[in-house]
């Protein structure tokens, strides 16, 4: 495990330099992207960042009101070739990103308003760093997640987890619908529950054991989903969010999986 | 021990005289420390997995060999129950996962493959793997993605396997468990049959055989308020056409597991016994057994040999388990009829009381009928048999019924009064409000359409004639014409 964390680290410090010098290399995109304003504040996390230590502060940050979808990612390659399917390097991307667009390297049709999948954690943050922007971090994340439509924090509703908890009864195949489609919640962010999986910024600190019943050992800061360190075992829509994340390597893609960015000081 | 315990049992066994061949006979198998038969012989061997019901072919090997194992994750939409779908997660696309069939001994390479099309992450712990995690660690497999580990099964048995990712009760619940069987050395003794069968319980937001596709609710699981249980993952799994088949004179061999995640099975099949029982998927060997329990998470194998020819349920004896949420499976088992064994229905006749009732006269006055020589006699005598089994309970034998709750028939106005009407009540019942000899009754009557047409003429033509009643027939030709005038009531036996 030490040795994967070294690793881990190592491939992370080279995947900012290289991004930063490509925000640098090239301004940022002049997209009109509505953003949400949260107010953050104290936050009862499933994850405590340290042991008897149940909540933490979320700055206030503006998150993207709705996934970013194919065509907007698609613009983004056009004037960042580098992230071409045919010219990332593996160390980036796997060998299945972007393998959902056309033989042009475009995705066609329906395609281009659905949410972008089978991109890349680096190939995600490329993107939110070349708007000026950053991807999510799990607290900021889990705090907009937290909202139904009329309520910040609904967690503790039984019917609307259960109503998360219907996206996860289905399987992934057929196509995803339109980004922005589901209804904006408390604060005005649509899609964040029953359409895809999101990337966010520190998903490779996010070292969840792979046998989901061991009990974590303090060793690092979310060893042990669904055991001792896991607050809320009810809240099982997060606990799937978390395995879901801590499986995927930084150049991993899948089908399922999206994103969005967000600003304001990192978290 | 207490060492007082000890004399007195080794007391108990002396006076016994010898213990029986069966107690004393069984090896110890060493277990692990004696299941490292040194490194794998010759070139390595693709394991054959099958889907349930069938079994692999038995290895049939003297040494120990590496065995690649490839199993594939895949999330489907199926047929839970007749109409109603469910996303469920599976080693191999069926539920239970594929078979997996080894040696002791064996080297295993594992290969676990997540479909690109999956939604969730997965891994495996084989109850077979010494090691931690029983390899779960190990496979921690993102969608489109594949993991690799390598085991020595040190233990013989039949081991469950099941995806240890969070929350691991939602992905055993959705049907990610099989099961693993470890042959010993000399590999188990051949059988005409081989089958596999696995129970798992499942938790719908809509109720049993609510139609469409059905989510999984979380606090049902967490209650451990089943909305099914079944074997093989459907309704349908080993009933009809896909019941499991077998000819008499066989003996065959169940391999049960038991997935769970909530629910011990009770395993029994209807009309057989079980010659031997490795209960608990271990070495030793119980005889003769009814119901064995198989807890979740374990497995057990049965074996009987099939003398009589006929069907053969296989239920969870928690009974209302088995015909109300579906923990029901099939056997067929084909071959001459046995009537020294078991002999079929020979007597079928009523019993009222401490009284038995020869059925005689209801079918000697069905063929006067058919022959045209029927009497009233004979229609009297065959109505008191049938009046005595399905009317007497409420009307009472003596025709009075019970004042204030069943009206009388006995110098009854209300019946004398209309025969056709009569008719209609015994096919279609009767509710509400009537009037009998200047009493009201408020009650319920339930249809009687089960009778047929000869029956219910013979039970009024015996009740006009009976109790003070005089004269008065009714023909099966006027129940039949009745009946073809009158809808079949709602709920009416048949």
């Amino acid at each position: 495990m030490l040795n994967s964390q070294w690793f881990w680290k190592c491939v992370y410090g080279i995947a900012v330099a290289i991004v930063a010098t490509a925000a640098l290399a090239a301004p940022p995109d002049k997209e009109a992207v509505l953003q949400a304003e949260l107010p953050g504040g104290k936050f009862e996390t499933v994850l405590p960042p340290a042991p008897a230590v149940k909540t933490t502060r979320v700055a206030p940050f503006r998150l993207d009101r709705s996934l970013v979808t194919n065509a907007q990612f698609a613009r983004f390659v056009k004037a960042h070739p580098e992230w071409r399917r045919e010219r990332v390097a593996r160390l980036f991307a796997d060998d299945k990103y972007l393998s959902h667009w056309n033989a042009a390297g475009e995705p066609a049709g329906a395609l281009a308003r659905q949410p972008v999948t089978h991109v890349s954690w680096f190939a995600a943050n490329a993107y939110c760093e070349a708007r000026g922007a950053r991807l999510p971090g799990w607290y900021e994340w889990e705090f907009a997640a937290a909202a139904s439509d009329r309520a910040p924090d609904a967690r503790n509703d039984p019917a609307w987890r259960q109503q998360i908890l219907d996206w996860y009864s289905r399987s992934a195949r057929g196509s995803l619908p339109p980004a922005g489609a589901s209804p904006a919640n408390y604060y005005g962010v649509r899609d964040l529950h029953g359409v895809a999986w999101e990337w966010v910024e520190d998903a490779g600190s996010m070292l969840v054991s792979d046998d989901g019943r061991e009990q974590g050992d303090g060793s690092n800061r979310f060893c042990g989903v669904g055991a001792a360190t896991f607050e809320q075992k009810e809240n099982y829509a997060m606990l799937m969010r978390i395995a879901m994340l801590s499986s995927m390597k930084a150049a991993y893609t899948s089908s399922s999986m999206s994103f969005r960015c967000a600003s304001g000081e990192r978290p | 021990m207490n060492k007082w315990l000890v004399i007195v049992m080794a007391a108990l066994l002396a006076s016994c005289g010898q213990a029986p061949e069966s107690n004393v006979a069984t090896p110890d198998t060493g277990g692990s420390r004696k299941g490292d038969f040194g490194p794998p012989q010759g070139e390595p061997i693709h394991a054959v997995l099958t889907s349930p019901p069938q079994v692999p072919a038995a290895t049939n090997r003297k040494t120990p060999a590496k065995v690649i194992v490839e199993l594939e994750v895949i999330e489907v939409d199926r047929e839970i129950a007749e109409g109603v779908t469910y996303t469920f997660w599976t080693f191999g696309g069926t539920v239970p996962g594929s078979f997996i069939r080894v040696r002791q001994g064996d080297t295993v390479e594992f290969h676990l493959k997540n479909h690109p099309n999956s939604k969730m992450p997965h891994n495996i712990d084989l109850h077979g793997v010494t090691g931690p995690g029983g390899g779960a660690a190990s496979s921690f497999t993102a969608p489109g993605h594949r993991t690799q580990f390598t085991f020595k099964a040190l233990n013989q048995g039949i081991y469950v396997y099941h995806c240890a990712t969070a929350p691991v009760g939602m992905h055993v619940a959705n049907g990610m468990y099989g099961l693993i069987l470890v042959e010993p050395p000399e590999g188990l003794p051949p059988v005409d049959a081989e089958y596999y069968v696995m129970q798992g319980d499942f938790y719908t937001v809509g109720k049993y055989r609510e139609k469409g596709h059905q989510a999984f609710d979380m606090q049902k699981a967490i209650d451990e308020h089943a909305t099914y249980v079944l074997f093989n993952g459907s309704e349908s799994a080993l009933t009809g056409p896909n019941a499991l088949k077998a000819k008499t004179n066989q003996n065959v061999r169940l391999f049960v597991g038991n997935g769970g995640p909530n629910l011990v099975s009770s395993f029994h099949v209807i009309g057989e016994i079980f010659d031997r029982v490795q209960y608990e998927g271990g070495t030793k060997v119980q005889e003769n057994v009814q119901t064995t329990l198989i807890p979740p998470g374990g497995a057990a194998i049965v074996e009987f040999h099939t003398e009589v020819p006929g069907n053969y349920v296989l239920v969870d004896h928690a009974i209302f388990r088995a015909f109300n949420k579906g923990a029901l499976a099939l056997l067929e088992v084909q071959g001459e009829p046995r009537p020294d064994i078991y002999s079929g229905k020979q007597v079928d006749e009523m019993y009222v009381g401490d009284k038995l009732v020869s059925t005689a006269p209801v079918g000697a006055a069905f063929k006067s009928r058919q022959a045209g020589t029927l009497t009233q006699a004979q229609q009297i005598q065959a109505g008191e048999v049938l009046f005595k089994g399905t009317c007497s309970a409420c009307h009472q034998e003596s025709g009075q019924g019970i004042p204030g709750v069943f009206p009388p028939l006995a110098k009854s106005d209300y019946l004398m009064a209309d025969h056709k009407r009569a008719i209609g009540i015994v096919l279609n019942g009767l509710t509400g409000k009537v009037k009998v000899n200047g009493v009201d009754y408020d009650s319920v009557m339930p249809p009687m359409s089960q009778l047929n047409d000869d029956e219910i003429a013979n039970i009024l033509t015996f009740a006009l004639n009976s109790w003070g009643n005089e004269n008065g027939v009714v023909t099966a030709a006027q129940v039949k014409e009745v009946r073809a005038t009158t809808k079949r009531a709602e709920g009416a036996a048949h």
